[in-house]
């Protein structure tokens, strides 16, 4: 008697709750979701191009734009990958203080990352500026140190560009001493509530098999329960010399992606703790030339980001700008799974799934 | 893997897309001119039209509704003015509209790039009079540290007529919020008598 | 530690499995013949000890001429890692076999690989332009794109 077809709705690249320029095609039967195609490309701007004709140096600031909230995290995979081909040493001073910069940053991106999860589940605003007021903390550390409040270019090949300043260390040990407390009181906040539970509890299931099938990686692929932190597996800088635990959860939905990101939070705080304690006094840059000359070869360095692993993939021709200059980008390989996770859930849900999913559109398109 | 029976053809609609992307490129050459012939002008208006003006442009000035059009990074600027520390809700502008119908100022926050062009000029003409554009950031001013992209706009101007530019990479909140200041003044200097 | 296997090593358990497939060897990484890419990743994925199951990364260099697919592949469970490549000499019309079926993770990959440098990837159920648009003339990131950058 009725005759019902599925319908196409476009979620176009200009959204309030896309993260950025990301487009869906969804094809409904009802509000139920049959088919999801991701089109993204939005925010293409060829940087692997651009590096191509840049110095080794000069590709810096270009690593800053790609995940744009965490673009320390981004300067520390690059210059670990340059330092790995060209084999250069890095004052003991300088590998301390990157290691509390990108912890910061951890914190300060994962705090973004409920927030803006939060906002889409309908909460509007409220939990976003709680976090925020962390975050502008931390920015305010890093504006110290560095003069910039979002893109730093902050690390050199060989260590950093300057020195951090007095006020520094006082205020870090302020900021490390209440963090704690504000973490509990999210958690306080958020952990129970029965709005959070309904709306994420059993959404979005990712099972261990397909996370690694899929290439997932970060906080997402422990969610699903794989004990795999490249902080532990593999590690680079001096990771090895600190305690602190790799969380993971056991069900994949996304609450535990939620959950994953304010247990990581805490361990953050802890690895700056130690770090802040054993920090040398010495000097912080190795002195490298500005067109630096790294011998043939290529390199694969891979550091695990606020998003997943970050990996970049240089070869060098013995000349001052990189031959191929290739990004390998957590938010656009943790997006293989968004279709087959949505399917037969409904609007909303694919809303939460892609909050707790964590993409980045400067790096998604690079 | 498999692709359920979608009810439209997905490279239809992205050659579709590409044409009309290859169509704006081609037609965009050339930056539209800088309106700004307010900044020198001396209107003689009627004692009775200039009060209305004042009211109206007063209401205008300190009720601009933005649309979300932040791009790139410049967006978490343009987001940390929104929120309590730099505090936009001041000038009465907290308010983003997520639907271009409701709102009166683009603020094109980040690059653009050809892909995204003509999405974002539709955008603009969805905007009801009066509108203005401000573009914020050096990648909307001239496509910034990517000009030599080949996929980069260099420039919003190009597609768009632009009121007011901010420099910076990403600007602070504070100069965002001085050339939204300068966006007011150029407002209560009077839209409602005279054709824009 | 992860341990990055020797080129060596693995060209030798390759060999055993499937003869003439390894074209060269170096410190790091294994060339493999374009046709025998499937199986070569099929048996690295499956055979017990070497257990690939982690794809980390695909991409594609352009070396004027010849194009060369590297794939970095990690098993999680015994915690080493190996470079596999392969080089492809046809410049007009350049196509590899896709691994998609083994690694979900390699649709995005392969996409934007095909997209940038033009390579097509035989067996990849949705082979179309990702990052750039429907129409766009040519494929950036050859050495011979355009004058541009």
């Amino acid at each position: 008697m009725f005759k019902t077809e599925p319908i196409m709705i476009n979620f176009g690249p200009q959204h309030p709750s896309t993260h950025g320029v990301f487009r869906m095609r969804i094809t409904f039967d009802g509000e139920r979701i049959l088919d999801l195609e991701p089109v993204f490309g939005y925010l293409h701007r060829g940087i692997e191009k651009l590096g191509e004709s840049k110095t080794y140096t000069q590709i810096i600031p270009y690593t800053d734009r790609l995940d744009y909230l965490a673009s320390m995290t981004n300067n520390h995979a690059y210059v670990l990958a340059v330092e790995k081909l060209a084999e250069i040493e890095v004052p003991e001073r300088a590998e301390y203080l990157r290691v509390i910069m990108a912890e910061l940053m951890r914190i300060a991106s994962h705090l973004m990352t409920v927030g803006f999860m939060l906002n889409e589940m309908g909460a509007f605003f409220t939990p976003l500026l709680y976090m925020w007021r962390e975050r502008e903390k931390i920015l305010d550390l890093f504006e110290m140190v560095c003069g910039q409040r979002l893109t730093y270019n902050y690390m050199r090949i060989g260590g950093l560009s300057q020195d951090i300043p007095e006020e520094f260390m006082p205020a870090l040990e302020r900021f490390i001493e209440e963090m704690p407390g504000f973490i509990d009181e999210y958690d306080q906040l958020l952990a129970e509530n029965e709005i959070l539970l309904a709306r994420t509890k059993g959404v979005g299931i990712l099972p261990p098999e397909q996370a690694i099938n899929c290439s997932v990686s970060g906080p997402v692929l422990r969610a699903s329960g794989v004990q795999w932190d490249l902080r532990r597996a593999d590690p680079y800088s001096i990771y090895d010399r600190f305690d602190f635990e790799i969380p993971t959860c056991q069900n994949g939905d996304v609450y535990d992606r939620y959950r994953m990101r304010i247990l990581e939070m805490r361990q953050s705080v802890r690895i700056v703790k130690q770090a802040m304690d054993q920090l040398p006094l010495g000097e912080v840059r190795t002195k490298v030339s500005a067109t630096l000359r790294p011998p043939k070869g290529e390199v694969y360095g891979h550091i695990e980001g606020p998003k997943g692993e970050l990996g970049f993939y240089l070869v060098s021709d013995g000349s001052p700008n990189p031959y191929r200059f290739h990004i390998r980008a957590p938010a656009i390989i943790n997006l293989t799974m968004f279709r087959d996770v949505c399917v037969g859930r409904l609007l909303a849900d694919a809303i939460i799934i892609l909050g707790s999913i964590d993409i980045c559109m400067g790096e998604v398109d690079r | 893997m498999e692709i359920v029976q979608r009810p439209y053809n997905s490279r239809e609609l992205d050659a579709v897309e590409g044409a009309a992307i290859e169509a704006l490129r081609n037609a965009s050459q050339e930056p539209y001119p800088d309106p700004i012939d307010w900044l020198e002008e001396d209107i003689e208006r009627s004692v009775l039209v200039s009060s209305i003006d004042l009211v109206i442009d007063w209401g205008r000035r300190f009720s601009v509704w933005p649309v979300n059009c932040g791009l790139a990074c410049c967006a978490f600027e343009m987001i940390g003015l929104a929120t309590s520390r730099f505090d936009i809700s001041r000038f009465g502008m907290e308010l983003f509209r997520a639907s271009p119908r409701q709102a009166d100022l683009m603020l094109v926050a980040g690059t653009l790039t050809w892909k995204m062009a003509p999405a974002l000029k539709r955008v603009y003409d969805q905007m009801p009079e009066p509108k203005w554009v401000v573009a914020m950031g050096s990648c909307a001013i001239s496509g910034g540290p990517f000009r030599d992209s080949y996929s980069v706009v260099n420039g919003v101007n190009l597609i768009l007529p632009v009121d007011v530019y901010i420099p910076g990479c990403p600007p602070r909140p504070e100069a965002l919020m001085h050339g939204l200041i300068m966006l007011h003044q150029k407002i209560s200097k009077g839209t409602f008598s005279k054709k824009r | 530690m992860t341990i990055a296997l020797s080129g060596e090593d693995v060209a030798r358990r390759i060999g055993e499995h499937l003869p003439d497939a390894v074209t060269e060897f170096s410190e790091t990484a294994v060339f493999i013949k374009v046709e025998d890419v499937l199986d070569i990743a099929r048996f690295l994925k499956e055979t017990p000890r070497l257990e690939f199951d982690y794809l980390n990364s695909i991409t594609a260099v352009d070396y004027t001429e010849h194009f060369e697919v590297v794939y970095h592949l990690t098993s999680i469970t015994n915690n080493h890692s190996i470079v596999l490549k392969t080089r492809c000499y046809d410049r007009e019309n350049p196509r590899v076999p896709s691994v998609v079926s083994l690694w979900q993770g390699a649709d995005f990959q392969e996409r934007e690989v095909y997209d940038l440098m033009g390579i097509a990837f035989d067996g990849h159920p949705n082979l179309k332009r990702i990052l750039l648009w429907e129409g766009f003339a040519g494929h950036p990131l050859r050495k011979d794109y355009g004058s541009g950058v």
